[in-house]
This record gives structure tokens, sequence and C-alpha cells, in this order.
């Protein structure tokens, strides 16, 4: 137990409590990876949370900018490594705008599939885990029985089931194997029936509302300002999708809806990824059904050799708005500088905001309603 | 001599080997259920189905490190577990296998209490065992265990007393009877006790929606987080321990015990081929069932929401019940 | 036999007693005390009082103490600030104290056994309720006692417990 100095005491207190300061993580169950989390508690009441991150730095940017723009491809699978084939599709895309390079349209419904499989995917990893926390452990083998049937096409479509390098500047390496739309569309099928599932052991579970209904309010106003995005922006009302504000890929040419929470709880940002995962099946019947013929590799040179100029391009990953910002002097087959916004990281910084007032066990819930992957804030 | 000392030794030797085997089977169980609730198989390696797993399992127990952390309390840290398992073996001996002495070590006119409060010793193991671990995480949550045991023991003996009322005797074995006599089982007669008990039963030993004691998803294993080895073992020999005394305790007052289906339907008599102690183990096997289920299918409970529950909605629920009982009781 | 596990008791509840109040540690003479409870109850079974025995368990050892327990936990865990300033002075205010209770005993013994005309024990013994007999149980019998005798003394600890309760909210809760 520490005293901590100047402890804010409120008037008329009869007793001088100290603060317990609880080191949660980097080794902890429900730290999803090594985040550690220093608490300083109140009793159970969280007074405050530090985020201590770092623990599984690699320096990804700086190696990026030793590497040549093809073999980037793979590093960007190391960030976030649970969606490994949206950090591709940001990368690809972005070198692209650079060299504005024209890609086949093909190329960008496949991009476009193995993008909300992925969503699907990591979605499912999200759900698993954040039940598993609130400690419904019978979710998260569920979700990863689901999650097995994404990696089973990733690993069709790629050879890889969990680091892809799936994707090419200026298209795709591979065009997909015979029957594998068909069994994608299968898929869709199963997941809605599995979707079911998830919501019966949840949606109405009265323990589930207790423990998420009304944990970690942030209006939409404050979510904006401290710069949050994907789930979290949206579970706070925020209409901010950029697979509809700045469509990528093939979007422009899909349905589908985003939807918005009310309140800003955690409750409602369950309740959004959930019907993203029906939004996700959705694109993915369409993108299947209209999958045009035609090449899958757009026209780029042998060496790639972007001109000088930057650029900032966002896709939106599970996790929330992806952005690649790159810099080529165009004279060297590397990035002059390569820099990535990470959505779990910038969404990591409401957890401070998040946790105060609220007890030690909802912030294994907030941390889980974040949905972070260390790979992606460390990098 | 032989009646005194050695039939005693040797039930409460069988007893307690029963208990510790059953335990052993009863984790393999709920490891085979939880695994079938979530489209697994469980453990399937060692013997058929997996079913030697249970014998495996407490040798690797015994076989691992047994580590003390240095800063902790020496004295009570070895103590902690055994006092915690103590109590759960002890409580075996007042609960009646079946009508005849041999099927029970004591028959004793307050049998109902002795449980009741040699249970609510084997709190301390839970929170010695986190203070003497002086680790912050085993801390917090003996704080919880001490709270929770508390309040959900308050609400278990009050909703028993009602039930102790309806017999009009606090012997197990005359409880029993009373059902005999009542021709209905006291889970229709007191449905509302029998619920409360067994959620009751589920918060006093640390079984979901009620584990938070040892929330591994919070506090990393609770009070548990700094044992290893067989004084780890011992905890869990408790907790599962106590689950059996639970589902036993809820099959013998609120389900006739070892007597069968409609003990006084003549046409059934059929089924006394059946002896007493395995309807009873079989009515105890379905309420262990149960807890598994349980256990595959909530979520947590958060530690402030489940003492409004139990403070505000199971003591007020469990004093109505009294109250109402004893109305019946003067009226009828 | 009875003297003997009488007097092997009473000792051993007389040195659980000491252990107490001697212990370095607040946890550990928390414990001692659970352990002389305990063995003031198997001394009550002694006097073939299991309900009383049992509800010392259940009541002392299993609640109250849990909770001197629970506040020695969180009392305890920092340094106790050093009360012993002036020690002399302390273990005079002891003597003193001990003195009293010592001399209050004696007197009780004394005065008790002066006016033997109905020592309490005796009193319950031949103490006939309506309808308490001999076929009753223990606990049967410990209920008429005290729901017929002693129903004044009775309800009066029980209002004291009540008025001690709300007490207890009203000082904890800073705002009702």
């Amino acid at each position: 137990m520490t005293k901590v100095i100047d402890a804010p005491r409120r008037i008329g207190q009869a007793f001088d409590t100290d603060e317990l300061v609880l080191n949660m993580g980097p080794q902890h169950p429900s730290t999803h990876g090594v985040l550690r989390v220093v608490l300083r508690l109140d009793g159970e009441r969280v007074v405050d949370a530090d985020c201590v991150i770092g623990y599984i730095h690699r320096g990804v940017e700086k190696l990026c900018e030793n590497r040549d723009w093809t073999q980037i491809v793979l590093l960007t699978d190391r960030m976030d490594y649970v969606a490994a084939a949206t950090s591709n599709l940001g990368y690809v895309e972005a070198v692209e705008k650079l060299m504005q390079v024209e890609v086949p349209r093909r190329a960008r419904y496949i991009r476009t599939i193995l993008a909300e499989l992925q969503r699907i995917a990591s979605h499912c990893l999200w759900l698993g885990t954040h039940a598993m926390d609130i400690g419904a452990m019978t979710v998260l083998l569920y979700s990863f029985r689901e999650r097995e049937f994404v990696l089973d096409l990733f690993e069709e479509y790629c050879g890889a089931r969990l680091t892809y390098n799936s994707m090419r500047v200026g298209g795709l390496p591979l065009d997909i194997p015979t029957g594998w739309d068909k069994r994608v569309l299968a898929f869709c099928d199963v997941m809605e029936t599995k979707l079911d599932e998830y919501e019966e052991l949840l949606t109405n579970n009265r323990i589930w509302l207790g423990r998420t209904r009304d944990i970690g309010v942030i209006s939409g106003e404050d979510a904006t300002a401290l710069g949050l995005c994907g789930p979290p922006l949206r579970g706070s009302g925020v209409s901010r999708d950029v697979r509809k504000d700045e469509p990528n890929a093939a979007y422009e040419e899909f349905e589908f809806d985003i939807p918005l929470g009310t309140r800003g709880d955690t409750y409602d940002r369950y309740l959004i990824r959930l019907e993203e995962f029906k939004q996700s099946i959705r694109i993915l019947r369409q993108a299947v059904e209209g999958l045009p013929e035609g090449p899958v590799m757009g026209k780029v040179p042998r060496l790639i050799k972007p001109p000088a100029g930057e650029t900032y391009h966002p896709v939106e990953s599970p996790k929330g708005e992806l952005g690649y910002f790159i810099v080529s002097d165009g004279r060297s087959t590397n990035p002059y500088r390569f820099r990535v916004r990470p959505p779990s990281f910038c969404n990591l910084q409401a957890l401070n905001r998040l946790c105060k007032g609220h007890l030690v066990a909802d912030v294994v819930a907030l941390i889980g309603t974040i949905d972070i992957v260390l790979g992606e804030v460390d990098r | 001599m032989l009646d005194t000392f050695v039939i005693p030794l040797l039930q409460i030797a069988v007893l307690v080997n029963a208990v510790l085997v059953a335990v052993t089977f009863l984790v393999l169980m709920e490891r085979k259920v939880m695994g079938w609730a979530q489209a697994r198989l469980g453990p399937m390696r060692v013997g058929p189905y997996g079913i030697l797993q249970a014998i495996v399992d407490p040798i690797k127990l015994i076989l691992k490190e047994d580590i003390t952390p240095a800063k902790a309390d020496k004295w009570v840290f070895t103590l902690a577990p055994i006092m915690s398992l103590v109590p759960a073996l002890v409580v075996f001996s007042v609960i009646p296998f079946g009508p005849d002495p041999l099927y029970y070590v004591a028959d004793i006119n307050v049998g109902l209490l002795f449980i009741i409060s040699v249970t609510s010793i084997g709190v301390y193991g839970i929170i010695l065992g986190g203070w003497s671990s002086n680790s912050k995480y085993p801390l917090l949550a003996s704080l919880r265990a001490s709270a929770q045991l508390i309040s959900y023991e308050i609400a278990v003996v009050m909703t028993l007393v009602s039930v102790v009322l309806t017999a009009g005797t606090l012997n197990m074995i005359g409880i029993v009877e009373a059902q005999r006599e009542a021709g209905l089982w006291f889970a229709f007669i007191q449905p509302v006790a029998c619920v409360l008990v067994f959620i009751g039963g589920l918060a006093e030993t640390n079984r979901l929606p009620f584990d938070l004691p040892e929330a591994e998803t919070e506090l990393t294993g609770g009070f548990h987080t700094e044992y290893s080895g067989m004084r780890w073992a011992l905890f869990f020999l408790a907790e599962y321990a106590n689950i059996i005394v639970i589902s036993a305790i809820v099959a013998l007052m609120f389900f006739g015990g070892w007597m069968r289906p409609f003990p006084n339907v003549e046409a059934l008599s059929f089924l006394d081929l059946v002896p007493p102690w395995v309807w009873y183990c079989g009515k105890i096997f379905f309420f262990l069932y149960i807890f598994v289920w349980i256990r595959a299918t909530f979520p947590r409970y958060r530690y402030d929401q489940l003492m409004a529950l139990g403070w505000k909605v199971f003591i007020p629920i469990a004093i109505g019940n009294l109250v109402l009982t004893g109305i019946a009781k003067v009226v009828l | 036999m009875d003297a003997f596990v009488f007097y092997l008791l009473a000792t051993l509840i007389l040195g659980l007693g000491i252990m107490v109040i001697t212990a370095r540690n607040a946890v550990h003479s928390v414990l001692f005390l659970v352990l002389n409870f305990l063995l003031v109850a198997i001394l009550y079974v002694t006097l073939s009082a299991q309900f009383v025995a049992v509800i010392q368990v259940l009541v002392y050892a299993g609640g109250i103490v849990v909770l001197y327990l629970f506040v020695v936990m969180l009392v305890s865990l920092k340094k106790a600030p050093e009360l012993r300033s002036d020690s002399r002075r302390v273990g005079r205010t002891g003597l003193l104290l001990a003195g009293v209770v010592l001399a209050e005993l004696i007197a009780i013994v004394w005065f008790t056994s002066a006016s033997s005309g109905a020592p309490p024990a005796q009193a319950a013994a031949d103490f006939p309720p309506r309808l308490a007999s001999d076929a009753m149980l223990n606990t049967e019998r410990l209920g008429w006692v005290l729901y017929t005798e002693y129903l004044i003394p009775f309800e009066v600890a029980s209002m004291l417990l009540l008025v001690a309760m709300i007490g207890a909210i009203v000082l904890a809760k800073k705002n009702l």
C-alpha cells in the first residue's frame, strides 16, 4: 500500500483512507496482451488508470523505412495480427494513392471480401474475449469456432491463417481458388445463425446487461475530442465510418448501414459490433454475387518507386480508422517516412476517462470494449 | 469398543475417501460437461474418453513444486488451505446417505445448524489465504470473499430456518422423515426457499456467476493467485467438496434425500430395489450437473451488484418467506 | 474423564486467550481467538449444550470474528502508529482495570455463593415451563425457556442489537 501524497480528501471524512496502487498487467489474463494499467484504487473504485504501453514495441515503422515497398506488406501483418488483411489493405492502397495506380475492379472486390471476412474474424475474437473477461466463458469457444471458418477461408486463399501477406501494390498476388466464392456465401449463411446463438447467451442476459449498461459512458463530443474511432466512436452516436465517408476498395458499390449507438456505453458498443457482423455479411454477399471477371493485378512497374510526395490514407479496420502516412522521396526504393495511425492506440487513450469512478471489475470490461491489440498499439 | 471407535472410524475413512474421489471425478465431469456445452470434447487423452484424467490430475498436483512466496506469512499461508478443506470434509459426517445408522457417521439433533456453522468456518481459509500471500490481488479477493460469504450466509440461513419450521426439526434424518409424512418434497412446499438456497449455495461456493473471490479475468485467480502445487489443490478440493455439500443439502432438504420418488405410493415399491444411497447420490449428481451447467452459461456479477443482490433481494425474500411460513404454521 | 476433559479444555482456552493478547500480529491474534471460540464450543458440547455450542461456532467463530478479520486486514496493512508513547502509564491503567475486573469477579462469586438460595443453574433446572418436559430436546427446551421465563431480557437484548445496528448505519453513512 502506497501513501499517495496530497490524496484528495473529502471534508468531513472521518477516516484517513489510503489509495491502493494496483498494477494490472503486463501479465494479466484480461489485458489482451501486454498492456499494463496502473490503477489507483479507493477500495475497489478506480480513482485513476494509467496505461503503460511499449512491452511489445518492435519498431515496425522504423523497420518499414528500411524495407522496400513490397516487403512492407509483410510487416503490416505484424501490427494488428488478428486483422492482418485490413492492415495490408490500408498500406497497399496508400502506396497506390501515391503512385496513382489503377487497381482492377476484380481485385478491389476481392480486397473488400477479404477485409470484411477479416472484420468478422476480428469481431469474433473481440466478442469471445470481451465475454470471457466478464465471465461468460462459453461465448469465447463459440465465437472461435466461427473464426475458424474464416481462417480456413484465408488459408485456402493465401495459405496463411494469421499473417496473410495477402495483397500487393496494384492488386493481389493471387486470384481466388475455384469454388472459394461459394464457400464464402456458405459461411455467410452459417454465421448468420451463429449470431443468434451469441445474442441468446448475452444480449438479454440480466447479468450481461448489469455489467455493460451505463459502464464507461462517453458522449459524442468527448469521443470526438479524444480522437476515438471505430465502434467506440459510433457507440456514442457519431456517424463516422471510413467505408462510407472516404470509400476505398469497392465499398462505394455496396449497400450497407452504419450502426450507431445512443448512450455511448459498453452495451451500445457491444450491440454495434454485433450489428457490424450482420452488415459485413451483407457486404460479403453483394461482393461475392457481383464479383466481376478480369485480372487481379494492375499495371505496376517491376520496381516500385513512388514519385516524391506524401499521402495519408485511412481504411476502416475492425477496430476503427487505420491510417497510413507515407512520405516518399522519389529516389530510393523504401519510404522516407512511414507512420501508422493505429486505431487501438488512439482508442486506448480513452481508457483512463472510461475507468474513472468504476470498479476494478469494470476495468476489464472496458479494456475489452475498446478492443485493442497490443501489437498495433506498440507496433 | 467396536461400536464407539472401530465402526465410526471405518465409516469416516470410507466417507473421506469417497468424497475426495468424488471431487476428482467432479472436476472431470465439469470439464467434460463444459466441453460438450462449448462445442468441444473436453479431456480425451488419458484413458478412454479421458476418464483417467481424474487420477492423473491429482498426481500432477502432488508432484508440482510447492512455492511459498518470500514475503508471505508462512504459518498462515500453510494453514489456510487446510482450514478451508477440513470444514468441507467435516460437514459430511452429519449428512445421512440413508435411514440406516450404517449410512451416516453422526446423528445429532442440531444437524442442520452443525452443517451451517461448520461451513461458515471454511471462509477463514479463503480470507487468510488471500491475506497471508502478501499480494494485492489475493488481498482484494479475500476482502470480497469475506463480505460475500457473510452476506449470503445470512440469506441462506434465514431461508433454511423456514424449512426447519416446516419440518419441525433440525435433525437431518428428521427433515427427510418429515417429507415422507408430508407426502411431498419440500421443494413443492417451499419452492422459494429451494431456489434461494441453491443460488445462495452458488455464492457460498464461489461459483459462477458469483465467483468473485477467484475471478480469474479480474483478479488473476483471486485468493489462490500465489498458491501452487498441492496447497492450491487443497483449495480446489475444498471448493468442490463444498459444491457437493450444497448439492447434498439441497437434495436432502428439498428433494427427499435418500427416499425414492413417491415414497408413499405402494404401486411404485419396486423402486425400493435401488438402495437408498443410490437414490441420494443420483439426486446429488443432478444438482452437481446444474452447477456445471450454470458455469457454462452465465457471465459474472460485479462485486457491488452481488452485494446488492444479496442484501436487497435475497435477505428480504428470505425474511418474507420465513414470516409467511410462520403464519402458515400457526394457521394450519 | 469429564473433569480431565474440562481442565484440559480450560487450560487450552486460557492459554489461547493469553496468545490472543500477546501475539504480535493482529491477524494471528484473531486466529487464536477463533481457536479459542472453537474450544469453548467443545466445552459446551461436554456440558450437553449442543445447540449453544453450534451457535457459538456459527455466530462467534463464523460470523463476528470474520468481521474482526475484515477490519484488521484493512487496518493493519500499515504499521500502526506508535501507541506506547508512555508505556508505564498504559501499564498502570491496565493494572487498575484488571484489578477492578478481578474484584468484580470475586464479588460475584462471593455473593452468589453466599446467598445460595437459588443459583441460576439451579433455577433453570427447577424451572418447569408449562409445556417443557424432560422428553423435549435440548434445543426445544432452550426455546421454551427463552420465550417464557426470559422473554423480557431477550426482547431487550434484541432491541439493543437493533439500536446498535441502526446506530452503526447512521455513523457509517454520511448522507442518509
